[in-house]
C-alpha cells in the first residue's frame, strides 16, 4: 500500500486512471459496487463493474412528468442528475424474503432466511440522495424498533457521493438544505472538474474507511485552485436550480389546512398511481404478503414496497380510513413535509425533485404547497378549522 | 393429504377465447399439485371425464353474450359454492362487449353467411351482472401465477394477493424505467389493474390495459395527459379505452367521453 498524506476531513486530487482504480480498490474489497448506468437507453442504479459502465458524456433534462437523456459536448462521468431509482433499492429491497415454514409431524418449522446481507459500495450519490439515507436511517435505526434487514446492509455500505454540476430541471434541494454539495454522511465524495484539456476529481475524505480506500489509490494533495474550481461547480449547480419550497412556518400551514379546496384540485389531476412514493428516495411504506403452495405443506411471508395510494394501505375494520384521492394526496404530502418533522425529527422531503419528474401526469410539491400557502394569504384558506373529513 | 376429501373443480367456459382455462393448463409445474388437492370434475377443455355436481370451486370464463348463457350462469352459480371469474370477458364483457356500443344486428349480416342461425344478445355482459360473484380475477387473458394463487389461497382459506392497485407499483417492484415519462410512450399503467408483472412496460412498450381498470382509477387525468402533452387524438383516445375491458365502467365512461 503506498503512504498517504490524506487524512479525515482533508481533500485530494484523483486524475481519471485514479477513479478507475478507487472502483477496482472497493470491488477488491468485496463491495458490490453499485452505481449510475444506461439500461436500454434509461438511466438506472446497477452493478458497475468499471468506471466505463458510468454515462459519460450525458446530462438530462427533467421537468414535470418528463425526463430524457441528453448528450453533453464535454465526457463529463456525472453529468446527470438524479433518475427515477434511488439507493433505497439496495437499503430496503422492493421485495424481501422475511422468512418461509414447513408444516412437520411436530407442528411448524419456521425458517429465517439464511442469506448474508449483501456489502455494497454506492457509487455517486448525490447530496440529496445522502440525506434521504440519514432520513431512513432515523426511520429503520432509531425508536424501539430497529430494523435487522436495513442495518445489516447499511452498515456495511460505502458510500461515495459526487456533487452536482448541474442543478436537476425539478429539484429544490438548496431551498430544503440538502444539497447540492454533500456535507456528511459519506466515506469520499467526489467533486467532478472539467476545464480546459482538465478532467480531475476533488475527492474529500469523510471517514477512515474512506481514507483508507484513497490511500490505495494514486491521489495528490489538492491545491487552491483545484479547491476553487470545486467550489465554483457547485455554486453554479445551486444557483442554476429553478424551483423552490417555502418550508417557513410549513407544519403549522398544513395543519390549519386540512380542508383547503386546493385538495380537490389537485385530487382532479392525481391517478393514485402511487408513482411519487415509489420513487421517493425517503417514502419507506412496506406491507407484508403471505404465500401458501398449492399441498399447503410450504407458506413464505414477503416484505414488499407499499404506497399509500392504494386503498388497502388505510383499511382498518370495515373499510378504508382514506376512501377518496383528495384524502390520500393530503395524507402523502402532509406527511412527507409535516407529520413527518414530529414523527421522525426531520422533514421527510430532501428535494430531489423525483416526485415532479416521474409523475405521469407532472403534479408538483413545490406547486401544491405554494398553492396552499397563496390561498390562505388571499383570504380563501379554511383557517382553523382542523377537520379531517374525507 | 390423500385421506382428505378434495374440493370439487369445475371450469366453466361462456363467450371467450379459451384462453383464460389454457392458463390452466398452462401451469405445467403445478398442475399435478393442482390435480392433487382439486378433484377436476368439469373441465371439458382437458378432459371428457364429468364427475357430477355439486362442485365446491367452479372456475367461469367468458362472458355472457347468448340467450342460452342467462340460463347456464344460473344453473352453475346454483350447483356452486365458490364461484370465481377469471379474464377480461368474465369480469368485464371482453372484446365482444364492443357490441354494446353499437347495434349488433348491424353486424351479424357481414360476418355470418347465414344469419338467421345466430343467436346473440344485444350486449355481451360480465358473470357479476347476472350473479353473485365471491372473487374475479382480472386479466386478458389472466396471469397463471395469480391463478395458482388464487387457487391456493382458495384451498388455504385465506384472501388471495391480488391487489388492485396500479401496474406502476409492479413497474417500479421490477425496477422498470417508466416508459411514459422517459420515452413519451403513452401507457394506461396508472390507471390499469396490476397483476401482469408489467409486461409490457418491462418490454419498453406502453401498458394497453388489458387487466382492466384498477380501483379509483382517474382516466380523465390520464387521458388529458395523454392529449395535451403526448399529441394522443380524441379518436385514438376513445380506441385506447375500448379494448378488451371497454365494457368495464371507468373505461366504458372514458371512451365514451371521447364520442364525437
Amino acid at each position: 500500500m503506498p503512504p498517504t498524506f490524506a487524512n479525515v476531513g482533508d481533500e485530494v486530487v484523483l486524475e481519471l486512471q485514479g477513479l478507475r482504480q478507487l472502483l477496482e480498490v472497493l470491488g477488491s474489497r468485496g463491495y458490490s459496487v453499485m452505481g449510475p448506468t444506461l439500461r436500454h437507453g434509461s438511466l438506472v442504479y446497477d452493478r458497475l463493474s468499471s468506471i466505463d459502465a458510468l454515462p459519460r458524456g450525458w446530462g438530462d433534462e427533467q421537468k414535470g412528468g418528463f425526463f430524457r437523456l441528453r448528450p453533453l459536448p464535454e465526457p463529463r462521468l456525472f453529468g446527470y442528475g438524479v433518475g427515477q431509482q434511488s439507493w433505497k433499492q439496495f437499503l430496503c429491497p422492493p421485495r424481501k424474503s422475511l422468512w418461509q415454514a414447513r408444516r412437520e409431524e411436530n407442528g411448524l418449522q419456521i425458517l429465517p432466511p439464511e442469506e448474508p446481507a449483501p456489502k455494497f459500495a454506492f457509487f455517486g450519490v448525490r447530496a440529496c440522495d445522502l440525506q434521504a439515507i440519514a432520513v431512513q436511517d432515523k426511520v429503520f435505526l432509531e425508536g424501539t424498533y430497529i430494523d435487522p434487514h436495513y442495518r445489516a446492509r447499511r452498515e456495511q455500505a460505502f458510500i461515495l457521493a459526487v456533487n452536482c454540476a448541474h442543478a436537476c430541471g425539478t429539484g429544490f434541494c438548496a431551498s430544503m438544505g440538502t444539497g447540492p454539495k454533500a456535507a456528511s454522511g459519506f466515506d469520499l465524495a467526489l467533486t467532478e472538474i472539467l476545464e480546459g484539456e482538465q478532467h480531475y476529481f476533488l475527492a474529500a475524505v469523510g471517514t477512515e474507511r474512506g481514507r483508507q480506500v484513497i490511500a490505495q489509490v494514486p491521489h495528490r494533495k489538492a491545491g487552491s485552485a483545484e479547491q476553487e474550481a470545486a467550489a465554483r461547480t457547485t455554486v453554479r449547480a445551486a444557483r442554476e436550480m429553478g424551483r423552490t419550497l417555502d418550508t417557513g412556518d410549513i407544519k403549522a400551514l398544513l395543519y390549519r389546512n386540512y380542508e383547503n379546496p386546493q385538495w380537490d384540485r389537485v385530487a382532479a389531476r392525481c391517478l393514485t398511481c402511487g408513482n411519487c412514493t415509489l420513487v421517493c428516495p425517503t417514502c419507506f411504506c412496506h406491507t407484508v404478503e403471505d404465500s401458501s403452495d398449492l399441498t399447503g405443506e410450504q407458506a413464505e411471508r414477503w416484505r414488499r414496497w407499499d404506497v399509500c395510494y392504494t386503498v388497502d394501505y388505510s383499511y382498518l375494520h370495515g373499510g378504508s380510513v382514506r376512501a377518496t384521492p383528495r384524502s390520500r394526496y393530503r395524507q402523502w404530502l402532509t406527511h412527507k413535509l409535516a407529520t413527518w418533522i414530529d414523527q421522525f425529527g426531520v422533514s421527510g422531503c430532501v428535494g430531489c425533485g423525483r416526485c415532479i419528474t416521474w409523475c405521469p401526469v407532472a403534479i408538483d410539491i413545490t406547486e401544491e404547497v405554494r398553492a396552499i400557502r397563496e390561498s390562505e394569504r388571499a383570504g380563501a384558506g379554511d383557517q382553523g378549522s382542523g377537520g379531517r373529513s374525507q | 393429504m390423500s385421506l382428505k376429501r378434495r374440493p370439487k373443480l369445475a371450469v366453466w367456459k361462456f363467450a371467450s377465447c379459451d384462453g383464460c382455462q389454457l392458463s390452466l393448463l398452462d401451469c405445467e409445474d403445478e398442475l399435478l399439485a393442482i390435480a392433487g388437492a382439486l378433484k377436476i370434475s368439469y373441465f371439458v377443455e382437458a378432459s371428457r371425464a364429468v364427475v357430477k355436481g355439486p362442485y365446491d370451486l367452479s372456475l367461469v370464463e367468458g362472458s355472457i353474450a347468448a340467450p342460452h348463457d342467462l340460463e347456464r350462469i344460473q344453473e352453475v352459480r346454483r350447483i356452486s359454492k365458490f364461484l370465481i371469474t377469471i379474464g377480461a370477458c368474465a369480469t368485464a364483457g371482453g372484446i365482444q362487449a364492443l357490441r354494446n356500443f353499437t347495434d349488433v344486428k348491424d353486424y351479424i349480416p357481414l360476418v355470418y353467411a347465414r344469419p338467421q342461425a345466430i343467436e346473440a344478445l344485444e350486449t355481451s355482459t360480465p358473470i357479476s351482472a347476472h350473479v353473485p360473484v365471491d372473487f374475479e380475477l382480472q386479466g386478458c387473458p389472466i396471469n397463471k401465477r395469480q391463478l395458482v394463487e388464487v387457487v391456493s389461497a382458495y384451498l388455504q382459506g385465506r384472501k388471495p394477493a391480488a391487489p388492485p392497485h396500479s401496474v406502476c407499483l409492479e413497474c417500479k417492484l421490477r425496477g422498470n424505467i417508466c416508459v411514459q415519462v422517459a420515452q413519451g410512450t403513452p401507457c394506461l399503467g396508472p390507471v390499469t389493474h396490476a397483476g401482469c408483472g408489467a409486461l409490457c412496460p418491462t418490454y419498453q412498450r406502453g401498458c394497453y390495459g388489458c387487466y382492466g381498470p384498477k380501483e379509483t382509477p382517474n382516466t380523465q387525468s390520464l387521458s388529458a395527459w395523454f392529449h395535451n402533452r403526448l399529441g394522443v387524438s380524441e379518436p385514438e383516445l376513445l380506441r385506447v379505452f375500448r379494448t378488451f375491458n371497454a365494457w368495464a365502467e371507468a373505461f366504458r365512461v372514458e371512451s365514451k367521453s371521447h364520442e364525437h
